[in-house]
């Protein structure tokens, strides 16, 4: 016999075996998946940015079609226009859901809130809040050093290096909450982006004496309560000596940002007075 | 009163940093540059010059136009760069290979990774196995050691010590001297070789210096001349007339310079003093199994490239932790 | 002979500035500022309010939960408010503010300098009192000491270490202590001992002090049981499971107390205060501090009252220099940088250094060159790059799997590291969130 033809029975032989032992695990060990798994993280973005609350888009993907409901399961990325299209694939209603976006509920600047120390070490807000109440004093307020836009896997934030605040870019924002979670002091909110994407909202969170408070910050919240007084609407709670705008029944009205006295109140996105006065709150950052 | 400074502990700082440690490492090869200067004249200096200057200039260029970052040529890591990277050519080598095995050595071997630090390979070796695979003609016709007085050109070559092995054989000269040097000739430099090699007195007083600093640990370097000894010696006992005895490979070739200068690089060895010594240990090993069986007379800058792809893997062993296995009594 | 512990450490330079100046007592100043939360744990619990009349040593705040420890007026006088104060970290922190009036001490409390060699009181007396004193471990971890004293039922002691090892650098309050009060210190070790059952106690002593080393000798030979024990000079000896290696070879195993291998650890103050406290039943309202520093005119060791502004002690040392970059609660290698100088002493306040601007500034950071001596130099055999880079990277599962958690702060890594990097910030943050991490697991 030639060596060609040993070689052919040889090689032959070796890859029918092969073959049926990689039949026969394939036979065993086949794993049955839902075929709507796949199709529901196809939708999906595919950016496994957590916001959801689970571990990433497939495992998201998963619980819908174990759960086969809908309740609870929001990607922020995708919004209502991938509920629906999940809503499609599982053949479910969808429930239509305010857009939202995330604000940074801290005004305290360089300028509005002076440095009473030098912070030297790591940049990172989580250290530096263990650390110490940071160079500004307030121990509620922005750190500016960045844990947040760090986490921002859509690119909608920036550090502003004059103020030393993050900024949030609106139009990339997806509210998928991750610096909402990165934040060690839970400044930034998700807030309904508002008609026209108009928003009120207290920026701050401090909730030490309105006395104390403004000594660090010039635009604290001091609890004062003449917002509380001024809202027509009970859209405004205070607590821990601090405002809190309700955005589910704020009308936008803005006579809060007016009666506000150290301008903690700020108004976005709104067109300009009418009225002379110049108000401080125009020159935000968010 | 001025601001002051807030801080996590610790509050205080040894006097050592990266820039002290680069600048003792470039005190410590001073004495081999004088050596080759001494033995190969103006052509190692000039080597020595342009390598250097090289060097800084494509991470300076490299910084600035690509990675876009802050300067980081203040470090010293692209002069000990440059440096290594000349210790490793023979000085009559061409200016316009030097300088493409400088881009080589910074660009590839250095910023590509991201800078130092980063980088898993020694810089210089990745320029130099580059420049020896790519011009091995130029890269191994070594001048001889004609003393301070060389011509920059029309140099005589010969082969290295290791060379004449290879060719197995007492090779004479063109004046018909026998062509291998007597050790007493190596361990002073009288041998022609690489420019920083050449020399082992220059290199063991390099050594001393990073020891004695503390800059290097001497795991590297003792673990790494043990491994070639042995594996030397063994090779010796079972045959003499066959192999070399260990003497002759420690004096030969890169084997001082690696140990001393390229093996013990922070950046490219493992961390840890097991990992350490496994890792000189088989660059020994590995250094005289490509001299003896392989196609090169000279093994030392693949033996340890070939080591530094393996120091993750030696990162993995972790040392001894405190109260990780309880020992009472 | 002289013993240490094997594994790691570092050898900053000493600085012991203070070194040899008496104590020198303080007057307390007209305001008191007396925060809460002065121990480990849950912090005390007023019992006190604006407007009450108080005695020095009377009890103002109670430590209700199971780690926690009670609060002694430090002066007499009346309770102005109570109210939040900044504290070392910069935030603000329930505080009793007392106004002065006079030092009228509580009855009862021996206020003599005879010492009291004769020890009375059983175990759990001694163990009672030093609770109702409002002891707390001095060395800066301020651990309530009589949760300490309390041995597991399982458990048997076996030594007891007393800490004089000192090693921070420039801090030289226990040693100065151990120079004066030597005997009353004896009487506290073996008060100690009692409280815990051993006959066996040694106190480490670094070789920096030989004085301190001899004078213990001498006073030790009248006491039985206890052996003076000198430590080569190595940071972190202090730390309690490096001291327990270093006197008696054992090993603590990772996350496990010392009682674990029959060892309980007191600093040395602690033993003084707890002295005072058995014996003449004095709370604790007064510690040594060293206030130190290079640009410092008169470095020295204060005993001070719990509730004194730093600034008095400063004004005492010479005045505050003019180019003043940090201040530390505590020494350079563990110590709190603070940015005030209004906050007060509190229980856990061994000295106060001053450092200038350029003392003041972090090395220059460089790019990790992977060059190991953090790995080298850690107490612990952890590889501090790895966690500092898990730190870095918020990856919390890798720095759990690198045992995170047997890290004890000492700062060796960082103060080694020729790139500067802000390893132990890292490895911080990496603790606190593993931590969280790992609480969370278990409920």
């Amino acid at each position: 016999m030639s060596p060609i033809i040993i070689a052919i029975i040889v090689l032959g032989a070796s890859a029918l075996v092969f073959a049926a032992i990689i039949f026969g695990v394939e036979k065993q060990f086949k794993v049955i998946e839902d075929p709507r798994i796949d199709e529901v993280a196809e939708a999906l973005p595919g950016a496994n940015c957590g916001g959801c609350g689970f571990a990433g888009c497939r495992a998201f993907a998963e619980t819908i079609v174990k759960n086969e409901s809908l309740e609870g399961m929001f990607c922020p990325v995708g919004g209502n226009d991938l509920t629906a299209e999940i809503a499609a694939v599982m053949g479910l209603e969808a429930e239509e859901k305010a857009p939202q976006v995330a604000v940074l509920r801290c005004n305290g600047s360089k300028k509005h809130t002076p440095e009473k120390f030098i912070y030297e070490g790591a940049q990172s807000c989580a250290f530096a809040n263990n650390l110490s109440a940071g160079p500004g004093g307030c121990p509620n307020g922005c750190l500016g050093l960045g844990d947040c836009v760090e986490s921002c896997e859509f690119n909608a934030m920036y550090m502003d290096e004059e103020t030393g605040l993050p900024v949030i870019i609106e139009d990339n924002c997806v509210s998928c909450g991750a610096c909402v979670k990165a934040c060690p002091r839970n400044i930034i909110e998700l807030r309904n982006k508002g008609k026209k994407s108009r928003r009120i909202f207290v920026s701050c969170v401090n909730t030490e004496k309105g006395a104390i408070a403004k000594k660090n910050c010039e635009v604290a919240c001091i609890g004062c309560g003449k917002c509380v007084k001024a809202c027509a609407y009970d859209a405004i709670v205070l607590e821990n000596k601090v405002a809190y705008i309700d955005f589910e029944k704020c009308r936008l009205c803005r006579k809060c940002v007016t009666e506000c006295p150290t301008g903690a109140i700020i108004e976005l996105n709104f067109p300009p007075r009418k009225v002379k006065e110049e108000e401080s709150s125009n020159e935000t950052n968010v | 009163m001025s601001l002051l400074t807030v801080s996590g502990s610790p509050h205080v700082h040894d006097k050592d940093n990266v820039t002290r440690i680069m600048r003792i490492v470039i005190l410590a090869m001073l004495p081999a540059f004088l050596m080759s200067a001494w033995m190969f004249g103006m052509g190692a200096v000039k080597v020595f010059a342009v390598s250097i200057a090289a060097c800084i200039l494509f991470e300076w260029l490299i910084q600035k136009f690509l990675l876009k970052g802050k300067s980081t040529i203040g470090d010293y890591s692209a002069i000990v760069t440059g440096m290594l990277l000349a210790f490793n050519v023979p000085s009559n080598l061409p200016i316009w290979i030097l300088i493409i095995g400088a881009l080589i050595a910074i660009g590839i071997g250095k910023m590509s990774f991201g800078g130092l630090g980063k980088n898993p390979f020694n810089p210089a070796l990745v320029g130099r196995v580059f420049l020896l695979i790519s011009w091995p003609v130029q890269m191994t016709s070594w001048p001889k050691p004609l003393g301070i007085a060389s011509p920059l050109t029309d140099v005589i070559t010969g082969p290295t010590p290791l060379g004449i092995l290879k060719e197995s054989g007492n090779v004479v000269d063109a004046m018909g001297n026998p062509a291998m040097p007597d050790y007493v000739q190596m361990f002073t430099g009288q041998m022609a070789g690489s420019v920083g090699e050449i020399s082992a007195i220059a290199l063991l007083i390099g050594v001393a210096i990073l020891l004695l600093t503390r800059v290097i640990t001497w795991h590297i370097p003792v673990s790494m001349i043990l491994g070639a000894v042995l594996f030397s010696g063994a090779l010796w006992m079972v045959d003499p007339t066959m192999f070399v005895d260990p003497i002759f490979h420690l004096l030969t070739g890169g084997m001082l310079l690696g140990a001393f200068f390229m093996a013990t690089d922070m950046v490219s060895s493992p961390m840890t003093k097991w990992g350490m010594l496994i890792f000189g240990f088989m660059i020994g090993v590995l250094t005289i199994l490509i001299r003896t069986f392989g196609a090169y007379p000279e093994g030392v800058s693949f033996a340890i490239l070939i080591m530094n792809a393996f120091v993750p893997l030696l990162n993995k062993i972790k040392p001894k932790r405190f109260g990780e296995e309880v020992k009472n009594g | 002979m002289l013993k240490t512990f094997k594994l790691g450490g570092v050898h900053p330079a000493e600085n012991k500035l203070s070194e040899h100046k008496a104590i020198e007592a303080i007057e307390a100043p007209e305001k008191i500022y007396v925060p809460l939360g002065q121990n480990l744990g849950a912090p005390s619990v007023a019992i006190v309010q604006k407007g009450d009349k108080l005695k020095t040593g009377q009890l103002i705040a109670k430590g209700e939960a199971f780690i926690s420890a009670s609060l002694h007026s430090p002066v007499s006088g009346t309770v102005e408010k109570i109210d939040t104060h900044v504290d070392a970290s910069g935030y603000r922190r329930d505080t009793i503010i007392i106004n002065r009036e006079g030092d009228e001490w509580e009855e009862g409390i021996d206020l003599s300098k005879d010492l009291i060699k004769e020890i009375t009181a059983s175990s759990e007396e001694i163990i009672e009192k030093v609770k109702a004193c409002g002891i707390v471990g001095l060395g800066g971890a301020t651990f309530p000491t009589h949760v300490k004293l309390m041995i597991p039922k399982d458990k048997k002691a076996e030594y007891l270490i007393i800490n004089a090892v000192e090693c921070e650098p420039y801090l030289t309050a226990d040693h100065q202590l151990m120079l004066e009060k030597g005997d009353e210190i004896l009487v506290g070790v073996q008060i100690l001992m009692k409280a815990i059952k051993v006959d066996k106690a040694i106190i480490g002593i670094e070789n920096n002090k030989p004085d301190a080393i001899e004078h213990m000798n001498k006073v030790a030979s009248n006491f039985a049981g206890i052996t003076i024990q000198g430590l080569k000079v190595k940071y972190p000896q202090g730390a309690e499971k490096q001291l327990i290696k270093a006197c008696v070879n054992r090993e603590v195993p990772s996350g496990k107390l010392p009682i674990e291998v029959g060892c309980v650890v007191q600093n040395v103050g602690t033993a003084f205060a707890v002295y005072e406290a058995v014996q003449k039943n004095k709370p604790l309202i007064e510690r040594i501090v060293s206030v130190t520093g290079k640009n410092i005119s008169k470095p020295s060791n204060f005993q001070a009252r719990v509730g004194t502004p730093i600034s008095l002690l400063l004004e005492k040392a010479g005045g505050m220099p003019e180019d003043t970059g940090k201040i530390i609660n505590g020494g350079p290698m563990m110590g709190k940088a603070i940015n005030s100088i209004d906050i007060p002493v509190t229980k856990g306040c061994s000295g106060i250094l001053l450092m200038d601007k350029k003392e003041a500034l972090r090395a220059t950071e460089y790019n990790c060159v992977r060059c190991g001596r953090c790995t080298t130099v850690c107490p612990m055999g952890l590889e501090p790059f790895l966690l500092g880079l898990a730190g870095e990277n918020l990856n919390w599962e890798i720095a759990e799997k690198e045992n995170i958690m047997d890290c004890i702060e000492c700062g060796s890594c960082q103060f080694t590291c020729p790139s500067g990097r802000p390893l132990l910030d890292n490895i911080r943050l990496g603790k606190y969130k593993v931590g969280q991490i790992i609480r969370n697991r278990k409920n």
